[in-house]
């Protein structure tokens, strides 16, 4: 089959399953299930972008993602004028001590010979720099985190409308990712896998722990929306004139009073829906916006130079690509696409919560999204971002579905059926390890597999 | 008081609160990092699924440990799970033999790459998460019986007079015990044993032991058979100190996983000590000196703060500190395993 009209097969499929969602549920359903394929999308295309064109294992996706989450949170948030007033002095003193520790130790490094000696140095620069940085930091916290703790205790945010901390996440994860990738990028494929999962979970902790910084296990609710809230829709005249243009059909065929109660009805659904589509235009601009980037920057030279690099590392030295600056650029960049995606999440999720950040959803999901979809190809990503959901969130239902029809000869009050109808939810994971495993061993391109081009 | 009882004190408190629990969690750690270390040293991959193999074998240990305890069989002060961890040990070899069967033994017959084991490996870690999930639930399980101290604080107090008390529990002797016995069978059979020899054969150099008659198919299955074994009872041993939840094993990846590249990976004693190590430094950063320092000090120099480097939700970052610090000062570990 030509790999344009399996593209097209793909999607035609997708877009099937999620009109049977709306028909066999409800539309509200199918846009809801339809805003998170978008988004994960959006994740699956900059890990794609890390494993598929240049090789590198990122098994560190979730802490790229809540950042994204927390800069939602540092971005749409009111600042908190007291805490900023009690603390700003000694936060400035921690930030000038950080630095400073930070010029020190590179100077260190950079100018002192390697060897014992260099070690001593270092060590003694950053725990004493460090020890001074909390001599300011830890007054700071405990002041601004004294501050109505109950409802702030936090530093808030910049106040800014939540649509810029898209951009905002991604250079906070491309930030971050650079650090990483500076220490971590040297190291082969297994260890870097490795160092990642590590960051993420710190990356977790802090957000966890400093309350000062994103309220912690507090939570952060009721962030900004970028589009209209339901009940302002539901009492503004043009909404309701436009619900009974569109629904002019059968609202014709009833009475006066009748009338009245459906167009309520339908303008009480219709908000809803129509918020979910707002998400969705934006969801789908950001998404086509990267998709078309990243087509364009595979098919350039830049991209062929990624994919020599990744099948032949050495070779591809051997003709003077700089193999460990491009890797640092693309782990750079595939980290800022994953934090985009974060924030759009926390964006549409209107909450912050960094203890529902797992591993197994954030992380590895996205990986077998990348691997069933097909790695090394942006429209794989995509589809498989798309699939995968789709199946993660539909398998729930069906999997209860089973257990009640597959135990429907036991007793209502059975202790296993109970069990087993109460467990079923779990049985996705199952699903998803056996998915990967099919497709790794059976089509280890993935659905829609790389196209390898020709030299004419 | 006199200086002498202080001094005791303080060393009674650091032994309660940092030597006694750093050693039960290192010994917990160093038999999971050997599991992945030998995986390595055999299959040459890291293994994502040990974590919850690890979940796997504890929770069949659980079910026989509550099927056992309700037919009223226990072992006295002991706990009921240790009569159970034989029919766990023998399910988890089943799971890893069906899933080399299945999953593994293809990528090795076509000479894959490490990565796509890797990958694989993830897939395999879905899969029995989810059995987990699905037979046992997400929630934490308690399956400790029997004795639950060796030495009571009160005990010690009233045994020493001294203001300090020293409480060890059952479960930590036990997995120190344990974890010393398995330790010793693993290198005599390592070392000693023709098997065992053929497996340090095939990790040295995999052609060479072929062209000696080392049979590929016998080495891997009795590696996955001893990894079933440390697995489990790491685990076992792990839910009987603290408690039983599927999300920790899979978060114990990350520090076994610490361990076992510290220590140098591929190398058996390497994870012991790389379990130590980072079990001692996550313990050792994350406590609360202050009281230390109230028996030491004059009473005019006591300290104002808790005197606790990093808080306690902070040990991840430990073990991932130490980690970087070895790959970058001694890529090889502290033992020189094999650069990967």
């Amino acid at each position: 089959m030509n790999n344009s009209l399996r593209t097209q097969l793909a999607f035609a499929a997708i877009a099937v399953l999620l009109v049977i969602i709306g028909f066999a549920q409800s539309w509200n359903v199918a846009l809801g299930i339809f805003n998170l394929c978008l988004i994960s999308a959006v994740m699956a295309l900059g890990v794609n972008m890390q494993w598929g064109y240049a090789g590198l294992l990122n098994v560190g996706v979730m802490g790229f993602a809540a950042l994204g989450g927390m800069s939602a949170v540092l971005v749409s948030q009111a600042p908190i004028v007291e805490a900023w007033d009690a603390s700003w002095g000694r936060l400035l003193g921690a930030a000038v001590c950080f630095a400073l520790t930070i010029a020190a130790a590179i100077f260190c490094y950079r100018k002192l010979f390697p060897g014992r000696q260099r070690a001593l140095a270092l060590t003694l620069v950053i725990i004493l720099g460090l020890a001074l940085t909390r001599i300011f930091l830890d007054p700071a916290i405990s002041s601004i985190e004294s501050i109505e703790p109950a409802k702030t205790g936090f530093l808030g945010g910049m106040g800014l409308p939540i649509i810029f901390s898209w951009i905002f996440g991604g250079f906070v994860a491309a930030g971050i990712a650079w650090c990483i990738g500076k220490v971590a990028l040297g190291l082969r494929a297994d260890y870097l896998a490795i160092a990642t999962l590590g960051i993420s979970e710190i990356i977790i902790a802090v957000l966890k722990n400093e309350d000062w910084l994103t309220r912690g296990v507090k939570n952060v609710t009721g962030l900004a929306r970028p589009v209209p809230y339901e009940i302002d829709l539901q009492a503004s005249n043009w909404f309701i004139h436009l619900m009974r243009w569109w629904h002019s059909g059968s609202l014709t065929r009833l009475n006066e009073v009748e009338q009245q109660q459906a167009l309520k009805q339908f303008v009480i659904d219709g908000s809803s829906i129509f918020v979910k589509l707002c998400y969705t235009g934006l969801f789908a601009s950001v998404l086509i916006f990267i998709l078309l980037l990243s087509v364009k920057a595979l098919n350039s030279p830049w991209g062929r130079m990624m994919r020599a690099i990744r099948d032949n590392e050495i070779a591809a030295g051997a003709m003077g690509k700089d193999v460990t600056r491009r890797h640092l650029e693309i782990f750079v960049i595939g980290s800022a696409v994953i934090g985009i995606g974060g924030a759009m999440l926390t964006t549409l999720d209107g909450q912050f919560t960094p203890t529902s950040y797992q591993p197994l959803r954030y992380t590895f999901l996205i990986w077998v999204m990348v691997i069933v979809g097909g790695s090394g190809n942006n429209m794989g990503s995509v589809l498989g971002g798309f699939l995968i959901w789709l199946v993660w969130i539909e398998a729930e239902p069906v999997g209860v579905w089973l257990m009640q029809v597959g135990t429907g000869w036991l007793d209502e009050n059975n202790a296993v059926r109970i069990h087993l109808i109460a467990n079923a939810q779990h049985m996705r994971l199952f699903f998803m390890g056996l998915v990967l495993l099919l497709v790794l061993r059976f089509s280890p391109g993935g659905i829609l597999p790389e196209v390898v081009r020709k030299q004419h | 008081m006199e200086a002498g009882t202080d001094l005791a004190s303080a060393v009674v408190l650091l032994l309660n609160f940092v030597v006694v629990p750093g050693l039960a969690y290192g010994s917990q750690l160093a038999l999971g990092a050997l599991g992945i270390t030998l995986v390595f040293g055999i299959l040459r991959f890291a293994n994502f699924a040990h974590g919850d193999t690890m979940a796997f074998g504890t929770m069949i240990t659980i079910l026989v440990t509550w099927w056992l305890q309700s037919q009223g069989v226990n072992l006295g002060p002991l706990p009921t799970a240790l009569l159970a961890l034989p029919a766990g040990i023998l399910l988890t070899i089943a799971l890893l033999v069906i899933t080399d069967k299945t999953v593994y033994r293809y990528y090795r017959h076509h000479k894959a790459v490490p990565v796509t084991f890797m990958i694989a490996s993830m897939g395999v870690m879905f899969m029995t998460n989810g059995i987990v999930r699905f037979v046992i639930g997400p929630n934490d399980q308690r399956f400790l019986d029997g004795e639950r101290f060796i030495i009571r604080a009160r005990d010690f107090k009233t045994m020493t007079g001294l203001s300090e008390g020293l409480s060890i529990k059952l479960s930590q002797g036990l997995t120190i015990v344990i974890a010393i016995v398995l330790v010793a069978l693993l290198f005599w059979f390592l070392q000693k044993t023709r098997m065992g020899k053929a497996m340090r054969a095939y990790s040295d150099n995999e052609d060479l032991a072929l062209l000696s008659g080392v049979d590929p198919d016998k080495v891997v299955l009795v590696t996955w058979i001893i990894t079933a074994i440390l697995a489990t009872i790491a685990g076992t041993l792990y839910g009987l100190d603290k408690s039983f939840k599927p999300f920790t094993y899979l978060q114990l990846l990350l520090p076994m996983f610490a361990a076992a590249i510290v220590g140098g990976i591929g190398n058996p004693i390497g994870a012991i000590v790389g379990g130590y190590v980072i079990a001692f430094s996550e313990v050792v950063v994350t406590y609360a000196y202050k009281k230390v320092f109230v028996y030491l000090l004059p009473v005019s120099m006591e300290p104002d703060g808790l005197l606790q480097l990093l808080s306690t939700d902070y040990k991840f970052a430990v073990s991932f500190v130490i980690l970087v610090l070895v790959l970058l000062v001694r890529p090889t570990g502290i033992m020189r395993g094999k650069l990967l």
